[in-house]
């Protein structure tokens, strides 16, 4: 099967890849691009830690062919933060031990971006609900929503959002 | 888990994607949110040579609300559902059962198309549909027919819907009075072990007026429970009508030992949600 030439927009640059139409997203990320962040955990579609944002949607990077991102723009956790200046979010899961193995973390934070941009003050029970599609398994969840919570706090400090 | 190799087509009308679909035949498959379809194909137990995106066609992702009939393109994703305001207010059963389908991400691309075209008994949609009387919309090289809901599905992955057509759309009467669609599923983003969908009418003295019950993963396809319903109407709705009621459904559900669990404790958990979800649907009416 022939490749297809892909141009998407990863983490505010344009960059090109090549995939043939079974190739999943995830793979194109992580093989191609070279961007490792979002991981691999279930390939069944149930755990969330190949969380990606396409076009302002929290996605599941190996549920998607790399072809049907053609022409869109991706967020991973490498366009969230590095190690030189952490997200608000990287900051709090660390503070509050939000990780500890770190392997659904990507994933997880990347999909409490997407739903503190779209409900910027959420109760413990929205936190709950909208990170219903990431599995994390040996942190447990009351670190992690505590996490979530304290960034929202944060990004709605007046001097956190100048 | 890698699908088998396939060609990938991005057709930008329906006309267009329905010429396809005759041209390539048996070969084809539509896909649409792909997170039924492509776990499948992961499975290998599907291994379509050629699969036609529906996602450039704008036109399937309307959802509209004409006078009292709502009609809803079938590439309209759950969170669209969501996320409608004029929805909430015409059918706001359609948002309860949306909710309750999944987790967030496969919510923002499972389309409600996909969700009645696929034939999963544990697919929420198909019993939500016929419990509001749904007709669907299906374009095929001879043109476009309509099949209600409760006469679409055959057995599990067998619909009404020929192999070369295309479901374009939904259309069902605006709801009105009380509404509940109850789920017992082990975790969030899980399968129903047993869903009913239940819209109840109240009149001014109190009667029950209009009633439609459909259950969720109890058989291999959904159940609409007409006799059900119409004894809610007959005998007005008691604590002794919605025991009879619930008795008279629990007569047409089949369900099967899995790892949701045994048969007895399927049926358990189907009276416990219907009888929760005539309560809600009458208190709310
Ligand atoms: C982790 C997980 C949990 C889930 N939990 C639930 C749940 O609790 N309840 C629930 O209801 N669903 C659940 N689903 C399924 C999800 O809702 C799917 O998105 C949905 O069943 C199918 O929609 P889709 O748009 O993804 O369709 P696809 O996967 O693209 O297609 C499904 C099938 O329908 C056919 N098809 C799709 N669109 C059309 C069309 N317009 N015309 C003709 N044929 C068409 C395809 O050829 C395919 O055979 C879950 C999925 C996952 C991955
Ligand atoms: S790897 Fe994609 S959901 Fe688990
Ligand atoms: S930190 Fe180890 S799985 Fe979540």
């Amino acid at each position: 099967m022939s490749k297809t030439k892909l141009t998407l927009n990863v983490n505010g640059k344009s960059v090109e890849a090549e995939a043939e139409p079974r190739e999943l997203l995830i793979h194109v990320l992580r093989e191609q691009l070279e961007i490792t962040g979002p991981h691999i955990g279930c390939e069944t579609s149930h755990c969330g830690a190949c969380t990606v944002e396409i076009d302002g949607r929290s996605v599941k990077s190996c549920t998607m062919f790399a072809i049907q991102a053609q022409g869109t723009e991706i967020t991973t956790i490498e366009g969230l933060g590095n190690p030189d200046k952490l997200h608000v979010l990287q900051e709090k899961f660390k503070e509050h031990h939000g990780l500890q193995c770190g392997y659904c973390t990507p994933g997880m934070i990347t999909r409490a971006h997407r739903l503190l941009e779209e409900n910027p003050n959420p109760t413990e029970e929205d936190v709950r609900f909208g990170i219903a599609g990431n599995l994390c398994r040996c942190t447990g969840y009351q670190n992690i929503v505590k996490a979530v919570l304290a960034a929202a706090d944060e990004l709605n400090q007046p001097e956190a959002v100048a | 888990m890698i699908p088998g190799r396939f060609e990938y087509h991005q057709p930008d009308s329906v006309p267009a994607a329905v010429g396809l679909l005759s041209d390539l035949g048996d070969e084809a498959r539509v896909i649409a949110g792909g997170h039924s379809l492509i776990p499948m194909m992961k499975l290998r137990l599907a291994m379509p040579e050629h699969l036609i995106d529906l996602r450039a066609i704008d036109s399937l992702k309307q959802i509209s609300v004409a006078g009292s009939t709502v009609t809803i393109g079938a590439m309209a994703t759950q969170s669209d559902l969501i996320d409608s305001t004029e929805l909430a207010t015409a059918a706001p059963i359609v948002r309860e059962t949306a909710l309750q389908i999944a987790d967030p991400q496969v919510r923002y691309v499972g389309t409600i198309g996909g969700n009645v075209a696929n034939g999963d008994p544990g697919n929420d949609m198909p019993a939500l549909m016929q419990c509001l009387n749904a007709s669907f919309h299906l374009h095929g090289p001879d043109g476009e027919r309509q099949v209600p809901a409760r006469e679409f599905y055959e057995a599990a992955y067998f619909t009404a819907r020929d192999d070369l057509e295309i479901l374009t759309g939904i259309s069902f009467p605006a709801c009105e009075g009380g509404y509940a669609y109850e789920k017992q599923k082990r975790k969030i983003g899980d399968y129903a072990t047993a869903a009913a969908a239940v819209l109840l009418s109240k009149a001014a003295d109190s009667s029950c007026s209009q009633a439609a019950i459909a259950l969720t993963n109890l058989a291999d396809t959904p159940l609409y429970c007409q006799e059900a319903s119409d004894h809610l109407v007959q005998s007005g709705v008691t604590d002794a009508s919605i025991d009879a009621a619930v008795q008279s459904a629990l007569g047409q559900i089949e369900p099967v030992d899995d790892n949701r669990g045994p048969v007895e404790f399927k049926k358990h958990a189907a009276k416990v949600i219907l009888k929760r979800a005539i309560e809600n649907a009458w208190a709310r009416a």
